[in-house]
Protein backbone atom coordinates (compact mmCIF):
# COMPACT_ATOMS: atom_id res chain seq x y z
CA UNK A 1 0.00 0.00 0.00
CA UNK A 2 1.61 3.55 -1.43
CA UNK A 3 2.12 6.75 1.44
CA UNK A 4 -1.28 7.78 -0.11
CA UNK A 5 -3.52 5.42 0.37
CA UNK A 6 -1.94 4.77 3.96
CA UNK A 7 -3.26 8.28 4.62
CA UNK A 8 -6.70 7.98 3.35
CA UNK A 9 -6.90 5.01 5.05
CA UNK A 10 -6.09 6.24 8.39
CA UNK A 11 -8.60 8.71 7.53
CA UNK A 12 -11.20 6.62 6.78
CA UNK A 13 -11.15 4.33 9.82
CA UNK A 14 -11.18 7.83 11.95
CA UNK A 15 -14.19 9.06 10.13
CA UNK A 16 -15.60 5.35 10.47
CA UNK A 17 -14.13 2.25 12.27
CA UNK A 18 -16.94 0.16 11.08
CA UNK A 19 -15.90 -0.19 7.91
CA UNK A 20 -14.71 -3.22 7.14
CA UNK A 21 -11.77 -4.67 4.99
CA UNK A 22 -13.78 -5.43 2.12
CA UNK A 23 -15.25 -1.88 1.85
CA UNK A 24 -12.32 -0.60 2.50
CA UNK A 25 -10.38 -2.42 -0.29
CA UNK A 26 -12.85 -1.13 -2.87
CA UNK A 27 -12.52 2.64 -1.53
CA UNK A 28 -9.06 2.38 -2.04
CA UNK A 29 -9.32 0.29 -4.71
CA UNK A 30 -7.05 -2.34 -3.58
CA UNK A 31 -7.35 -5.92 -2.06
CA UNK A 32 -9.21 -6.61 1.40
CA UNK A 33 -6.03 -8.86 2.22
CA UNK A 34 -4.01 -5.49 1.73
CA UNK A 35 -6.21 -3.87 3.82
CA UNK A 36 -6.09 -6.05 7.07
CA UNK A 37 -2.53 -6.24 6.43
CA UNK A 38 -1.81 -2.81 6.97
CA UNK A 39 -4.57 -1.88 9.55
CA UNK A 40 -2.36 -4.88 11.64
CA UNK A 41 0.88 -2.71 10.75
CA UNK A 42 -0.53 0.60 11.92
CA UNK A 43 -1.73 -1.02 15.13
CA UNK A 44 2.00 -2.83 15.68
CA UNK A 45 3.26 0.67 14.93
CA UNK A 46 0.80 2.18 17.50
CA UNK A 47 -0.41 4.65 14.90
CA UNK A 48 -3.98 3.57 15.32
CA UNK A 49 -4.39 3.21 19.13
CA UNK A 50 -7.90 2.34 19.21
CA UNK A 51 -11.04 2.04 17.62
CA UNK A 52 -13.57 3.93 19.71
CA UNK A 53 -17.00 5.26 18.65
CA UNK A 54 -17.72 8.84 19.45
CA UNK A 55 -20.91 8.53 21.64
CA UNK A 56 -23.03 11.56 22.28
CA UNK A 57 -23.89 10.61 25.75
CA UNK A 58 -25.69 13.62 26.02
CA UNK A 59 -28.56 11.88 24.06
CA UNK A 60 -28.86 9.41 26.93
CA UNK A 61 -31.16 10.38 29.29
CA UNK A 62 -30.17 8.90 32.05
CA UNK A 63 -26.47 10.09 31.45
CA UNK A 64 -24.79 9.17 34.34
CA UNK A 65 -21.02 11.58 33.45
CA UNK A 66 -19.88 14.85 34.17
CA UNK A 67 -16.50 16.21 32.73
CA UNK A 68 -14.35 18.65 33.73
CA UNK A 69 -11.34 20.40 32.55
CA UNK A 70 -9.06 21.14 35.09
CA UNK A 71 -6.14 23.49 35.15
CA UNK A 72 -3.32 22.64 36.98
CA UNK A 73 0.15 24.09 37.92
CA UNK A 74 2.60 22.10 39.08
CA UNK A 75 6.55 22.63 40.05
CA UNK A 76 8.37 20.80 37.25
CA UNK A 77 11.31 18.27 38.78
CA UNK A 78 14.99 18.19 37.74
CA UNK A 79 15.76 15.60 34.86
CA UNK A 80 12.18 14.53 34.42
CA UNK A 81 10.31 17.73 34.21
CA UNK A 82 6.68 17.68 33.86
CA UNK A 83 7.01 14.13 32.75
CA UNK A 84 6.46 12.34 35.36
CA UNK A 85 3.66 13.98 37.66
CA UNK A 86 1.85 14.03 33.96
CA UNK A 87 2.36 10.24 33.90
CA UNK A 88 1.00 9.69 37.25
CA UNK A 89 -2.19 11.79 36.49
CA UNK A 90 -2.51 9.38 33.39
CA UNK A 91 -2.86 6.55 35.86
CA UNK A 92 -6.22 7.56 37.18
CA UNK A 93 -9.33 6.18 35.18
CA UNK A 94 -11.22 9.34 36.12
CA UNK A 95 -8.67 11.06 33.61
CA UNK A 96 -9.63 11.40 30.22
CA UNK A 97 -6.69 13.42 28.82
CA UNK A 98 -3.92 15.23 30.06
CA UNK A 99 -2.10 18.42 27.62
CA UNK A 100 1.00 19.91 28.80
CA UNK A 101 0.13 23.71 27.93
CA UNK A 102 2.08 26.66 26.82
CA UNK A 103 1.65 30.27 27.58
CA UNK A 104 -1.48 29.60 29.68
CA UNK A 105 -0.64 30.21 33.26
CA UNK A 106 -1.20 26.60 34.13
CA UNK A 107 1.01 23.76 33.11
CA UNK A 108 -1.05 20.63 32.68
CA UNK A 109 -4.57 20.76 31.60
CA UNK A 110 -6.67 17.39 32.87
CA UNK A 111 -10.10 16.28 31.45
CA UNK A 112 -11.77 14.31 34.05
CA UNK A 113 -14.77 12.59 33.54
CA UNK A 114 -17.36 11.19 37.03
CA UNK A 115 -20.62 10.24 37.88
CA UNK A 116 -21.53 13.96 39.28
CA UNK A 117 -19.84 17.24 40.13
CA UNK A 118 -19.24 16.13 43.59
CA UNK A 119 -17.68 13.26 42.63
CA UNK A 120 -15.19 15.26 40.28
CA UNK A 121 -14.81 18.09 43.44
CA UNK A 122 -13.59 15.11 45.24
CA UNK A 123 -11.25 13.62 43.30
CA UNK A 124 -9.89 16.39 42.48
CA UNK A 125 -9.49 17.84 45.82
CA UNK A 126 -8.10 14.10 47.15
CA UNK A 127 -5.77 12.95 44.41
CA UNK A 128 -5.31 15.97 42.05
CA UNK A 129 -4.52 18.42 44.37
CA UNK A 130 -2.91 16.46 47.18
CA UNK A 131 0.30 15.25 44.63
CA UNK A 132 3.69 16.43 45.41
CA UNK A 133 4.28 18.46 42.81
CA UNK A 134 0.90 20.51 41.99
CA UNK A 135 0.70 23.76 43.36
CA UNK A 136 -2.84 24.76 42.59
CA UNK A 137 -5.89 23.48 40.63
CA UNK A 138 -9.19 25.40 38.82
CA UNK A 139 -11.55 23.49 37.65
CA UNK A 140 -13.92 24.11 34.66
CA UNK A 141 -17.33 21.99 34.14
CA UNK A 142 -18.60 21.09 30.71
CA UNK A 143 -21.77 22.43 30.01
CA UNK A 144 -22.65 21.36 26.54
CA UNK A 145 -20.43 19.82 23.87
CA UNK A 146 -21.18 21.18 20.29
CA UNK A 147 -18.11 19.96 18.54
CA UNK A 148 -15.90 16.74 19.72
CA UNK A 149 -13.01 15.66 18.07
CA UNK A 150 -13.93 17.23 15.16
CA UNK A 151 -17.35 15.90 14.67
CA UNK A 152 -20.50 18.75 15.61
CA UNK A 153 -22.68 16.31 17.35
CA UNK A 154 -25.80 18.23 16.36
CA UNK A 155 -25.31 18.99 13.06
CA UNK A 156 -28.13 18.27 10.37
CA UNK A 157 -26.93 16.22 7.84
CA UNK A 158 -30.13 15.47 5.33
CA UNK A 159 -29.51 16.00 2.06
CA UNK A 160 -30.86 19.67 1.00
CA UNK A 161 -30.46 19.14 -3.10
CA UNK A 162 -32.81 18.11 -5.34
CA UNK A 163 -33.67 13.94 -5.70
CA UNK A 164 -32.68 14.56 -10.28
CA UNK A 165 -30.68 16.73 -11.30
CA UNK A 166 -28.60 17.56 -14.79
CA UNK B 1 -69.49 42.05 -27.87
CA UNK B 2 -67.14 38.45 -28.20
CA UNK B 3 -63.84 38.43 -27.35
CA UNK B 4 -61.37 37.98 -30.52
CA UNK B 5 -58.88 35.10 -29.46
CA UNK B 6 -56.24 35.23 -31.64
CA UNK B 7 -54.83 31.90 -33.44
CA UNK B 8 -51.07 33.28 -33.62
CA UNK B 9 -48.54 30.90 -30.81
CA UNK B 10 -47.83 33.35 -27.88
CA UNK B 11 -43.87 31.75 -27.74
CA UNK B 12 -41.50 31.73 -30.41
CA UNK B 13 -41.28 29.27 -33.05
CA UNK B 14 -37.78 28.79 -31.45
CA UNK B 15 -38.83 28.22 -28.38
CA UNK B 16 -41.62 26.36 -29.21
CA UNK B 17 -39.38 23.96 -30.69
CA UNK B 18 -36.90 23.41 -27.70
CA UNK B 19 -38.22 19.89 -26.24
CA UNK B 20 -38.42 19.67 -22.51
CA UNK B 21 -35.46 17.82 -20.81
CA UNK B 22 -35.73 14.03 -20.32
CA UNK B 23 -34.63 14.32 -17.30
CA UNK B 24 -37.36 16.51 -16.15
CA UNK B 25 -39.81 13.32 -16.40
CA UNK B 26 -37.02 11.55 -14.33
CA UNK B 27 -37.10 14.09 -11.61
CA UNK B 28 -41.30 14.39 -11.23
CA UNK B 29 -41.65 10.49 -11.29
CA UNK B 30 -38.51 10.69 -8.29
CA UNK B 31 -40.01 13.07 -6.43
CA UNK B 32 -43.19 11.98 -6.07
CA UNK B 33 -42.08 8.37 -4.13
CA UNK B 34 -40.86 8.19 -0.55
CA UNK B 35 -37.68 6.05 0.02
CA UNK B 36 -35.71 7.14 -2.97
CA UNK B 37 -31.81 6.46 -3.16
CA UNK B 38 -30.69 8.89 -5.68
CA UNK B 39 -27.89 8.49 -8.04
CA UNK B 40 -29.49 10.98 -10.23
CA UNK B 41 -28.04 14.44 -8.37
CA UNK B 42 -25.88 16.09 -10.65
CA UNK B 43 -24.20 18.21 -7.74
CA UNK B 44 -21.82 17.67 -4.87
CA UNK B 45 -23.30 16.03 -2.07
CA UNK B 46 -21.07 18.31 0.24
CA UNK B 47 -22.14 21.62 1.73
CA UNK B 48 -20.27 24.76 0.69
CA UNK B 49 -16.88 24.82 3.25
CA UNK B 50 -17.57 26.98 6.19
CA UNK B 51 -14.49 29.31 5.18
CA UNK B 52 -16.64 30.29 2.10
CA UNK B 53 -19.75 30.36 3.74
CA UNK B 54 -18.41 32.93 6.69
CA UNK B 55 -16.74 35.02 3.82
CA UNK B 56 -20.63 35.94 2.14
CA UNK B 57 -21.62 36.38 5.85
CA UNK B 58 -19.21 38.78 6.64
CA UNK B 59 -19.57 40.76 3.56
CA UNK B 60 -23.36 41.16 3.92
CA UNK B 61 -22.45 41.63 7.72
CA UNK B 62 -20.16 44.59 6.30
CA UNK B 63 -22.58 45.91 3.75
CA UNK B 64 -21.44 45.09 0.23
CA UNK B 65 -24.79 44.83 -0.88
CA UNK B 66 -24.54 46.92 -3.99
CA UNK B 67 -23.36 46.57 -8.37
CA UNK B 68 -20.07 45.44 -8.67
CA UNK B 69 -18.29 46.03 -12.28
CA UNK B 70 -19.84 44.07 -15.20
CA UNK B 71 -17.47 41.75 -15.61
CA UNK B 72 -17.15 41.22 -12.03
CA UNK B 73 -14.85 42.66 -8.99
CA UNK B 74 -10.93 43.01 -10.01
CA UNK B 75 -9.86 41.07 -7.23
CA UNK B 76 -12.12 38.27 -7.56
CA UNK B 77 -10.65 38.50 -11.66
CA UNK B 78 -7.19 38.21 -10.57
CA UNK B 79 -7.58 35.42 -8.16
CA UNK B 80 -9.18 33.27 -11.08
CA UNK B 81 -6.26 34.40 -13.15
CA UNK B 82 -3.94 33.61 -10.53
CA UNK B 83 -5.92 29.98 -9.74
CA UNK B 84 -5.78 29.29 -13.83
CA UNK B 85 -2.10 30.17 -14.10
CA UNK B 86 -0.88 28.21 -11.16
CA UNK B 87 -2.96 25.45 -11.40
CA UNK B 88 -3.80 24.14 -15.37
CA UNK B 89 -1.00 26.31 -16.80
CA UNK B 90 -3.60 29.11 -18.41
CA UNK B 91 -3.08 32.70 -18.90
CA UNK B 92 -5.96 34.63 -19.10
CA UNK B 93 -5.35 38.51 -18.27
CA UNK B 94 -7.92 39.65 -15.39
CA UNK B 95 -8.11 43.47 -16.91
CA UNK B 96 -9.71 42.25 -20.35
CA UNK B 97 -9.97 38.62 -20.34
CA UNK B 98 -12.27 37.07 -17.68
CA UNK B 99 -15.95 37.70 -17.02
CA UNK B 100 -17.19 36.23 -13.95
CA UNK B 101 -20.44 35.03 -14.56
CA UNK B 102 -23.73 33.70 -13.31
CA UNK B 103 -23.04 29.87 -12.61
CA UNK B 104 -21.13 28.38 -15.81
CA UNK B 105 -23.97 28.29 -17.54
CA UNK B 106 -24.72 31.76 -17.93
CA UNK B 107 -21.46 31.81 -19.50
CA UNK B 108 -21.90 29.00 -21.73
CA UNK B 109 -25.02 31.18 -23.26
CA UNK B 110 -23.20 34.19 -23.89
CA UNK B 111 -20.66 33.15 -25.24
CA UNK B 112 -22.91 31.30 -27.69
CA UNK B 113 -24.59 34.34 -28.39
CA UNK B 114 -21.55 36.31 -28.93
CA UNK B 115 -20.38 33.91 -31.48
CA UNK B 116 -23.02 32.53 -33.50
CA UNK B 117 -25.21 33.98 -36.64
CA UNK B 118 -27.94 32.53 -37.44
CA UNK B 119 -27.65 28.94 -39.29
CA UNK B 120 -24.11 28.68 -37.95
CA UNK B 121 -23.73 24.96 -36.83
CA UNK B 122 -21.84 23.73 -33.77
CA UNK B 123 -20.46 20.90 -33.45
CA UNK B 124 -21.45 19.08 -30.04
CA UNK B 125 -19.52 16.64 -28.33
CA UNK B 126 -21.89 13.35 -27.13
CA UNK B 127 -22.92 12.49 -24.70
CA UNK B 128 -23.27 15.95 -23.21
CA UNK B 129 -24.81 18.49 -20.57
CA UNK B 130 -28.54 18.73 -21.37
CA UNK B 131 -28.22 22.50 -22.36
CA UNK B 132 -25.95 22.36 -24.63
CA UNK B 133 -28.32 21.86 -27.29
CA UNK B 134 -31.16 24.33 -26.70
CA UNK B 135 -28.81 27.28 -25.60
CA UNK B 136 -27.89 26.83 -29.19
CA UNK B 137 -31.13 26.51 -30.96
CA UNK B 138 -31.92 29.79 -28.67
CA UNK B 139 -28.91 31.74 -29.97
CA UNK B 140 -29.62 30.82 -33.55
CA UNK B 141 -27.17 28.30 -34.25
CA UNK B 142 -27.78 24.76 -35.42
CA UNK B 143 -26.36 21.69 -33.36
CA UNK B 144 -23.91 18.95 -34.96
CA UNK B 145 -24.01 16.16 -32.40
CA UNK B 146 -20.23 13.90 -32.61
CA UNK B 147 -20.52 10.71 -31.32
CA UNK B 148 -18.20 8.68 -28.72
CA UNK B 149 -18.36 5.67 -27.57
CA UNK B 150 -17.60 3.22 -24.48
CA UNK B 151 -15.07 1.75 -26.91
CA UNK B 152 -12.50 4.77 -26.15
CA UNK B 153 -13.84 5.43 -23.14
CA UNK B 154 -15.91 8.18 -24.84
CA UNK B 155 -13.14 10.41 -26.23
CA UNK B 156 -13.69 12.66 -29.30
CA UNK B 157 -11.18 11.54 -31.93
CA UNK B 158 -10.47 14.01 -35.16
CA UNK B 159 -12.02 11.40 -37.82
CA UNK B 160 -15.29 11.66 -36.17
CA UNK B 161 -14.73 15.82 -36.08
CA UNK B 162 -13.84 15.96 -39.87
CA UNK B 163 -16.41 13.77 -40.78
CA UNK B 164 -19.03 16.42 -39.12
CA UNK B 165 -17.51 19.81 -40.26
CA UNK B 166 -19.39 21.48 -43.28
CA UNK B 167 -18.23 25.17 -44.19
CA UNK B 168 -21.23 26.41 -41.84
CA UNK B 169 -19.23 24.68 -38.91
CA UNK B 170 -18.32 27.82 -36.59
CA UNK B 171 -17.55 26.12 -33.08
CA UNK B 172 -17.56 23.24 -30.72
CA UNK B 173 -18.19 22.80 -27.83
CA UNK B 174 -16.98 19.56 -25.41
CA UNK B 175 -16.84 19.10 -21.66
CA UNK B 176 -14.22 17.67 -19.99
CA UNK B 177 -13.99 16.16 -17.32
CA UNK B 178 -16.84 14.67 -18.86
CA UNK B 179 -21.02 14.97 -17.52
CA UNK B 180 -22.61 12.42 -18.10
CA UNK B 181 -19.49 10.05 -18.79
CA UNK B 182 -16.61 11.00 -16.01
CA UNK B 183 -14.53 11.00 -19.43
CA UNK B 184 -11.52 12.96 -19.66
CA UNK B 185 -9.20 14.17 -22.31
CA UNK B 186 -4.89 14.34 -22.14
CA UNK B 187 -2.74 16.64 -23.80
CA UNK B 188 -2.31 14.44 -26.83
CA UNK B 189 -5.43 13.34 -27.45
CA UNK B 190 -5.92 16.93 -27.29
CA UNK B 191 -3.06 17.94 -29.80
CA UNK B 192 -4.76 15.53 -32.40
CA UNK B 193 -8.16 17.79 -32.25
CA UNK B 194 -6.10 21.14 -32.21
CA UNK B 195 -4.97 20.00 -35.82
CA UNK B 196 -8.07 19.41 -37.23
CA UNK B 197 -9.56 22.55 -35.12
CA UNK B 198 -6.60 25.03 -36.45
CA UNK B 199 -7.23 23.47 -40.40
CA UNK B 200 -11.11 24.42 -40.19
CA UNK B 201 -10.51 28.19 -38.34
CA UNK B 202 -13.03 26.64 -35.55
CA UNK B 203 -13.73 28.50 -31.88
CA UNK B 204 -13.66 26.29 -29.36
CA UNK B 205 -15.77 26.39 -26.27
CA UNK B 206 -14.32 24.40 -23.69
CA UNK B 207 -16.59 23.50 -20.89
CA UNK B 208 -14.44 22.60 -17.49
CA UNK B 209 -16.47 22.81 -14.81
CA UNK B 210 -15.15 19.51 -13.42
CA UNK B 211 -11.29 20.24 -13.82
CA UNK B 212 -10.71 20.29 -10.05
CA UNK B 213 -12.26 17.05 -10.16
CA UNK B 214 -9.77 13.85 -11.70
CA UNK B 215 -8.34 11.55 -9.78
CA UNK B 216 -5.89 9.87 -11.79
CA UNK B 217 -3.79 12.82 -13.25
CA UNK B 218 -3.99 16.46 -13.20
CA UNK B 219 -6.49 18.05 -15.76
CA UNK B 220 -5.34 18.90 -18.82
CA UNK B 221 -6.97 22.52 -20.06
CA UNK B 222 -7.56 22.28 -23.76
CA UNK B 223 -7.00 26.66 -23.76
CA UNK B 224 -3.42 25.75 -22.18
CA UNK B 225 -2.03 23.70 -25.65
CA UNK B 226 0.03 26.12 -28.05
CA UNK B 227 -1.98 28.97 -30.55
CA UNK B 228 -5.29 27.25 -28.93
CA UNK B 229 -5.77 30.03 -26.43
CA UNK B 230 -6.72 32.92 -29.24
CA UNK B 231 -9.48 30.32 -30.11
CA UNK B 232 -10.72 29.13 -26.86
CA UNK B 233 -13.53 29.92 -24.83
CA UNK B 234 -12.83 28.66 -21.26
CA UNK B 235 -15.75 28.39 -19.45
CA UNK B 236 -15.66 27.32 -15.75
CA UNK B 237 -16.82 28.21 -12.25
CA UNK B 238 -17.03 27.14 -8.67
CA UNK B 239 -20.00 24.85 -8.96
CA UNK B 240 -18.51 21.61 -8.60
CA UNK B 241 -14.95 22.19 -7.73
CA UNK B 242 -16.11 24.60 -4.13
CA UNK B 243 -19.32 22.43 -3.87
CA UNK B 244 -21.00 26.03 -4.92
CA UNK B 245 -23.85 25.03 -6.93
CA UNK B 246 -26.47 27.16 -5.93
CA UNK B 247 -24.27 30.42 -5.45
CA UNK B 248 -24.27 30.48 -9.38
CA UNK B 249 -20.91 31.86 -9.70
CA UNK B 250 -18.83 30.81 -12.94
CA UNK B 251 -16.86 32.91 -15.47
CA UNK B 252 -15.71 32.56 -18.94
CA UNK B 253 -12.05 33.49 -20.23
CA UNK B 254 -11.13 34.46 -23.98
CA UNK B 255 -9.22 36.74 -26.17
CA UNK B 256 -10.18 40.11 -25.43
CA UNK B 257 -12.44 40.52 -28.83
CA UNK B 258 -14.50 37.72 -27.88
CA UNK B 259 -14.83 38.97 -23.94
CA UNK B 260 -16.02 42.21 -25.13
CA UNK B 261 -18.83 40.93 -27.10
CA UNK B 262 -19.53 38.77 -24.14
CA UNK B 263 -20.09 41.34 -21.93
CA UNK B 264 -22.01 43.48 -23.91
CA UNK B 265 -24.86 40.44 -23.55
CA UNK B 266 -23.63 40.28 -19.95
CA UNK B 267 -24.28 44.14 -19.12
CA UNK B 268 -27.48 44.45 -20.68
CA UNK B 269 -28.71 41.16 -19.27
CA UNK B 270 -27.55 40.08 -16.16
CA UNK B 271 -25.50 43.36 -15.51
CA UNK B 272 -22.85 41.77 -12.76
CA UNK B 273 -22.67 38.87 -10.42
CA UNK B 274 -23.73 39.12 -6.87
CA UNK B 275 -21.03 41.08 -4.81
CA UNK B 276 -21.03 38.77 -1.63
CA UNK B 277 -21.31 35.46 -3.86
CA UNK B 278 -18.21 37.01 -5.60
CA UNK B 279 -15.98 37.69 -2.03
CA UNK B 280 -17.08 34.61 -1.17
CA UNK B 281 -15.15 32.94 -4.14
CA UNK B 282 -12.20 34.99 -3.82
CA UNK B 283 -11.55 33.40 -0.16
CA UNK B 284 -12.73 29.54 -1.75
CA UNK B 285 -9.58 30.40 -4.73
CA UNK B 286 -7.46 31.95 -1.55
CA UNK B 287 -7.63 29.73 1.23
CA UNK B 288 -10.01 26.22 -0.16
CA UNK B 289 -7.09 24.28 -1.23
CA UNK B 290 -7.86 21.86 1.54
CA UNK B 291 -11.10 22.21 1.19
CA UNK B 292 -11.10 21.01 -2.76
CA UNK B 293 -8.46 18.34 -1.99
CA UNK B 294 -10.65 16.42 0.65
CA UNK B 295 -13.70 16.36 -1.26
CA UNK B 296 -11.65 15.19 -4.54
CA UNK B 297 -10.14 12.63 -2.33
CA UNK B 298 -13.76 10.97 -0.89
CA UNK B 299 -15.10 11.08 -4.81
CA UNK B 300 -12.31 9.58 -5.81
CA UNK B 301 -12.62 6.61 -3.10
CA UNK B 302 -16.22 6.77 -4.07
CA UNK B 303 -15.35 6.00 -7.78
CA UNK B 304 -13.10 3.43 -6.77
CA UNK B 305 -16.19 1.65 -4.85
CA UNK B 306 -19.10 2.32 -7.68
CA UNK B 307 -16.62 0.91 -10.48
CA UNK B 308 -16.15 -2.18 -8.57
CA UNK B 309 -18.99 -2.90 -7.65
CA UNK B 310 -20.51 -2.04 -10.62
CA UNK B 311 -18.10 -5.05 -12.09
CA UNK B 312 -19.16 -7.46 -9.48
CA UNK B 313 -22.65 -7.24 -10.11
CA UNK B 314 -21.74 -7.58 -13.43
CA UNK B 315 -22.28 -4.30 -15.48
CA UNK B 316 -19.51 -2.97 -17.73
CA UNK B 317 -18.58 0.20 -16.67
CA UNK B 318 -15.12 2.27 -18.35
CA UNK B 319 -13.10 3.71 -15.45
CA UNK B 320 -14.13 7.13 -14.96
CA UNK B 321 -11.13 9.40 -14.52
CA UNK B 322 -13.28 12.78 -13.48
CA UNK B 323 -16.54 14.30 -12.57
CA UNK B 324 -18.46 12.67 -10.22
CA UNK B 325 -20.63 10.08 -12.65
CA UNK B 326 -20.17 6.45 -13.27
CA UNK B 327 -21.92 5.54 -16.84
CA UNK B 328 -22.27 1.81 -16.39
CA UNK B 329 -23.71 0.02 -19.51
CA UNK B 330 -26.95 -1.60 -19.15
CA UNK B 331 -26.67 -3.36 -23.34
CA UNK B 332 -26.55 -6.85 -21.40
CA UNK B 333 -30.40 -6.30 -19.75
CA UNK B 334 -31.88 -5.95 -23.15
CA UNK B 335 -33.53 -2.96 -22.31
CA UNK B 336 -33.43 0.67 -23.12
CA UNK B 337 -31.79 3.20 -21.27
CA UNK B 338 -35.27 4.89 -20.62
CA UNK B 339 -37.00 1.20 -19.45
CA UNK B 340 -34.22 0.13 -17.12
CA UNK B 341 -34.15 3.47 -15.70
CA UNK B 342 -37.98 3.47 -14.90
CA UNK B 343 -38.32 -0.15 -13.81
CA UNK B 344 -35.24 0.53 -11.59
CA UNK B 345 -37.19 3.32 -10.10
CA UNK B 346 -40.50 1.80 -9.98
CA UNK B 347 -39.07 -1.39 -8.82
CA UNK B 348 -36.05 -0.59 -6.79
CA UNK B 349 -36.93 3.07 -6.06
CA UNK B 350 -33.27 3.87 -6.95
CA UNK B 351 -33.09 6.90 -9.17
CA UNK B 352 -30.51 6.91 -12.00
CA UNK B 353 -30.78 9.17 -15.33
CA UNK B 354 -30.87 6.91 -18.36
CA UNK B 355 -28.19 7.79 -20.81
CA UNK B 356 -29.89 8.88 -23.84
CA UNK B 357 -30.97 12.16 -22.29
CA UNK B 358 -27.47 13.20 -22.75
CA UNK B 359 -27.92 12.38 -26.88
CA UNK B 360 -27.71 9.34 -29.28
CA UNK B 361 -23.98 8.07 -27.47
CA UNK B 362 -25.35 7.90 -24.29
CA UNK B 363 -27.85 4.89 -25.74
CA UNK B 364 -27.40 1.50 -23.85
CA UNK B 365 -25.98 3.69 -20.84
CA UNK B 366 -27.35 4.83 -17.20
CA UNK B 367 -25.39 8.17 -15.75
CA UNK B 368 -24.93 7.00 -11.58
CA UNK B 369 -23.78 9.74 -9.58
CA UNK B 370 -21.29 8.30 -6.83
CA UNK B 371 -21.81 11.92 -4.98
CA UNK B 372 -23.50 10.25 -2.83
CA UNK B 373 -22.77 9.13 1.02
CA UNK B 374 -21.08 5.16 0.97
CA UNK B 375 -24.11 4.29 2.99
CA UNK B 376 -26.37 4.93 -0.01
CA UNK B 377 -23.81 3.69 -2.72
CA UNK B 378 -23.84 0.43 -1.00
CA UNK B 379 -27.65 0.10 -0.69
CA UNK B 380 -28.54 1.57 -3.83
CA UNK B 381 -26.20 -1.28 -5.31
CA UNK B 382 -27.78 -3.78 -3.43
CA UNK B 383 -30.80 -2.85 -5.37
CA UNK B 384 -29.49 -2.67 -8.41
CA UNK B 385 -28.01 -5.89 -7.76
CA UNK B 386 -31.83 -7.32 -7.11
CA UNK B 387 -33.15 -5.89 -9.94
CA UNK B 388 -30.62 -7.07 -12.03
CA UNK B 389 -31.53 -10.74 -10.83
CA UNK B 390 -34.69 -10.54 -11.69
CA UNK B 391 -34.08 -9.46 -15.19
Amino acid sequence: MNKQQRTELLRLLEEDSRLNSSQLAKLLGTTADEVEQEIQALVDEKVIVKFPALVNWERIDDNPYVTAMIDVKVTPKREVGFDEVAERICRFPEVKAVYLMSGAGYDLSVVLEGKTMREVSSFVSQKLATLDSVISTATHFILKRYKHDGIVLEERDDDRRMVVSP
Amino acid sequence: MSEQVSTRSRLSETVSAIRPSGIRRFFDLASSMEGVISLGVGEPDFVTPWRVREACISALERGYTAYTSNAGTLELRREIQHYLEERFSVSYRAEEEIIVTIGASEAIDIALRAVLDPGDEVLVVEPCYVSYEPIIRLAGGVPVFLQTSARNNFKLTPEEMERCITPRTKAIIFCYPNNPTGSTMNRQEWEKLAAVIERHDLLVLSDEIYAELTYDHLHDSFAALPRMKERTILISGFSKAFAMTGWRLGYVCAPPDLTAGMLKIHQYTMLCAPIMAQMAAVEALRRGRDDVERMVESYRQRRNYIVRSFSDIGLACHEPEGAFYAFPSIASTGLSAEEFAERLLMEEKVAVVPGDVFGQSGQGHIRCSYATSLEQLERALERIDRFLSRL
